[in-house]
């Protein structure tokens, strides 16, 4: 076996083979390296051309015209793109936003800076499975919300909104509806012919696709408009210009492929590995799992180890690269905002643990791990003066740590 | 065989670019942001990359932001600064890139903006210039190190002093000077300067602002921090590592490789010189080794290329950004070019894989083509 085992597949993905082996036809002298954009010669019309290919494999996984879709440079500018692009178009309709405390930084922070800019945002407290409820997302818009933005899969967590329930409620309120879908697309079924969702983002490498190459889906009918946020040349009919990367675009399209093609099956085998390794350390002492139990894609596991500190569990825990929280705000020791929005505490937060599995985990990863975690948690907890008061039975009920 | 003169558009990726990028979309496949061991080392590619496209221009590494590319380093220093210095005029010179020239107009009716004139060969004309800094308070100043279209090179550093000491802060766009001639961000003096990947046998999807750390910029993409908070998203590690590479070979074999463009060069406008009814643009100015921009009096512009097309030969009308319209070059227009000489332009830009074989057949082409109209008797 390979170590260490990578289980952090939430953060990042491989690039599939089948991916880089497209990526690389489109790089360098002899293969299609051209500016899509040339429109004077041949090199340029085949980039034009594969670009074309690709527009229509994103669109194919999800249902929609290839029209539709908006390249960018990942889900984060998506993101951006969507949020300011509607707030700024739509601003004299209105200048309310509703999102949710446990939306990725990429809509809270772009939030954040409508806020600076006048807008009013309403951030919507999660239930404890990690979900909106609907009722009070619906009771939330008001006269002047332009937007509702909320994410399909949480990257911490896992769990699956019910997007096209929402989508039912913003169509009727006449209120755009942004989803977040990097954590979603090719492990969730999407359909934009049947879900009301207006903007979609997109993001290739968490499903095995390149870094630094994402997309928006912008609807048609009824048509959406934004602003765009990067101006030149007019690329993307005029929503987000810049020289499209061939290769990576080639790229993201091979990877939509892939996983229309290899999703039920894929997930089948995801959801045994992930019960597998979840019934490998449940039956240990005080550990709960964070986000719904049902309502959760087949890869994610979110575990909290009480009594143990999740910094020294991820670096005991060498041998399997996993994550506490998402890794764009790892580098800070806060605890996760997500935990903390779903009303765990700052100790159950400080001690979680996100596993998530995909395309290239192994039964016998699983079962390292398993043995691995056991083995370190209980050497972390013998070590711990806190854990020896629990087990003494010391005055919990005053120190409170597990009051979830 | 085809044949590709428009490298000013795009470029190949150089094999060694590609051999350095290959592990990072295979084993090295980590996020950077990721703290364990496998993100660590993915953290590493970039900061050394950084150090790399770092020394190509002369700046230190932590004035070093990676973006998507050229465009979204310009609208970043463009919108960047004026809204985070709260900047009351931005102007540019007539013949920038798109993403220059729309991201000034994108202040229409909030940020007072203009357009700086060129002279005949594409300089930035120096009374103007002078009286904008002068009657301006706080001015953004946005001009090309050189140009795509003409190749003319701009005496940034001179047009630096003037801004700078009327106070003013200026953004040099020198994607198409790296690669091509010595960049110094450090002598130049500039505040702000837009470097990309694919114009130097690098990436596509991958370029770099480079920036004064004194500036107060606002980014344009929020979300994670990453690049210093001034470009939020995960870090683009294969990119970023094929352009670190691709300025490491552009610094190192600049020399060489700026030898071998003029020779091309040299060669091609020699006899292009011999033919009748050519206009070259630009021609007495400081230009780049690689770019020739010229116009056939008598032939159409789009019959030509089509005809070149037609034996493989890859030129452009323009720049590739701006392709998709039928106007003539903006950059024409400004030099004051006649309207027709302009929409008939021709753009030859040379990379390092050409040869003079190749400039051969593009003159049987182009002589077959004046023989044809009568303008030239018999095959040279």
């Amino acid at each position: 076996m390979k170590l260490p085992i990578y289980l952090d597949y939430a953060a990042t993905t491989p690039v599939d083979p089948r991916v880089a082996e497209k990526m690389c036809d489109c790089l360098t002298m002899g293969q299609n390296f051209g500016n899509p954009a040339s429109r004077s010669h041949q090199f340029g019309w085949e980039a034009d051309d594969a670009i074309k290919n690709a527009r229509k494999q994103v669109a194919d996984l999800i249902n929609a015209d290839p029209k539709e879709i908006v390249w960018t440079s990942g889900a984060t500018e998506s993101d951006n793109l969507a949020i300011k692009g509607i707030a700024h178009f739509y601003h004299k309709k209105g200048k309310h936003i509703i999102t949710c405390k446990t939306e990725h930084k990429a809509v809270l922070d772009t939030c954040r800076q409508l806020e600076r800019e006048g807008f009013e945002i309403t951030y919507l407290d999660p239930e404890a499975n990690g979900l909106v409820d609907l009722k009070k997302l619906e009771a939330a818009i008001r006269e002047d919300t332009i937007l509702v933005s909320l994410m399909h899969v949480n990257n911490e967590i896992g769990v699956i909104l019910d997007i096209e329930a929402v989508g039912e409620i913003t169509r009727s309120k006449g209120v755009m509806f942004h989803v977040d879908a990097a954590q979603s697309a090719g492990k969730v079924p999407i359909d934009l012919k049947k879900m009301k969702v207006d903007l979609m983002s997109f993001s290739a490498h968490k499903i095995y696709g390149p870094k630094g190459m994402g997309a928006l889906y912008v609807r048609r009918k009824p048509r959406v408009r934004l602003e765009a946020q990067m101006h030149g040349g007019g690329h993307e009919r005029g929503m987000r210009s810049g020289t499209l990367a061939t290769h990576q675009i080639v790229g993201m399209g091979e990877a939509f492929a892939i996983a229309q093609a290899e999703m039920a099956s894929e997930n089948e085998r995801l959801h045994t590995l992930r019960n597998r390794l979840y019934d490998g350390i449940k039956d240990m002492e005080e550990i709960y799992l964070n986000g719904d139990e049902e309502s959760r894609i087949a890869g994610n596991l979110n575990v909290s180890f009480n009594f143990v500190e999740g910094e020294s569990l991820i670096m005991a825990l060498k041998d399997i690269a996993v994550s506490s929280g998402s890794a764009c705000t790892s580098a800070s020791l806060e605890p996760s905002y997500v935990l903390r929005a779903i009303g765990r505490n700052d100790e159950l937060a400080h001690s979680s643990i996100r596993f998530s599995i995909g395309r290239f985990t192994t039964e016998a990863d699983i079962d390292y791990s398993i043995k691995l975690i056991r083995d370190k948690v209980e050497k972390l907890r013998d070590l711990s003066p806190l854990w020896e008061m629990y087990k003494d039975g010391i005055d919990l009920s005053k120190i409170q740590w597990a009051a979830h | 065989m085809s044949i590709y003169f428009d490298h000013n558009a795009t470029s190949p990726l150089d094999e060694r670019v590609l051999d350095e990028m290959l592990p990072f979309l295979g084993a090295y496949y980590a996020n950077p942001s990721s703290i364990h061991s496998q993100g660590r080392i993915a953290r590493n590619a970039i900061n050394i990359a950084r150090e790399q496209v770092a020394e190509l221009v002369n700046a230190h590494p932590s004035q070093v932001i990676f973006t998507s590319g050229g465009t979204e380093a310009n609208n970043i220093a463009i919108k960047g600064s004026l809204r985070g210095m709260s900047l009351s005029a931005v102007a540019c010179s007539a013949i920038e890139h798109p993403s220059v020239r729309d991201a000034v107009k994108y202040f229409d009716g909030t940020i007072r903006n203009g357009e700086f004139s060129v002279d005949s060969v594409g300089y930035i004309v120096r009374d103007d210039f002078k009286n904008t800094c002068r009657q301006e308070k706080q001015l953004l100043v946005s001009m090309m190190l050189a140009n795509n279209e003409t190749g003319t090179v701009q005496n940034i550093s001179e047009l630096t002093q003037i801004a700078r000491y009327h106070g003013h802060y200026v953004h040099t766009d020198a994607v198409q000077a790296v690669g091509k001639m010595p960049v110094d961000f450090a002598n130049l003096g500039v505040h702000l300067m837009t470097v990309s990947a694919h114009k130097i046998y690098g990436p596509k999807g991958a370029g770099a602002l480079i920036y004064d750390k004194s500036l107060d910029i606002e980014p344009i993409v929020h979300g994670g921090g990453q690049e210093k908070n001034l470009r939020s998203g995960t870090e683009n590690v294969a990119g970023i590592v094929g352009f670190g590479k691709a300025a490491a070979l552009a610094k190192s074999e600049l020399e060489k490789n700026q030898k071998y463009l003029v020779e091309l060069q040299q060669y091609f406008e020699d006899r292009l010189k011999q033919l009748p009814n050519i206009v070259m643009f630009a021609s007495n100015a400081n230009r780049l080794v690689n770019t020739t921009f010229f116009s056939v009096s008598g032939i159409a512009g789009e019959t030509l290329l089509m005809q070149l097309d037609e034996y493989g030969i890859a030129v452009t009308s323009g720049s590739a950004c701006a392709s998709k319209t039928d106007k003539p070059s903006h950059v024409l227009m400004a030099m004051g070019v006649d309207n027709q000489i302009a929409s008939g332009a021709i753009r030859v830009s040379f990379g390092l894989q050409n040869t003079k074989t190749e400039i051969d057949k593009f003159f049987g082409v182009l002589i077959a083509q004046l023989s044809m109209l009568g303008l030239v008797s018999t095959e040279a």
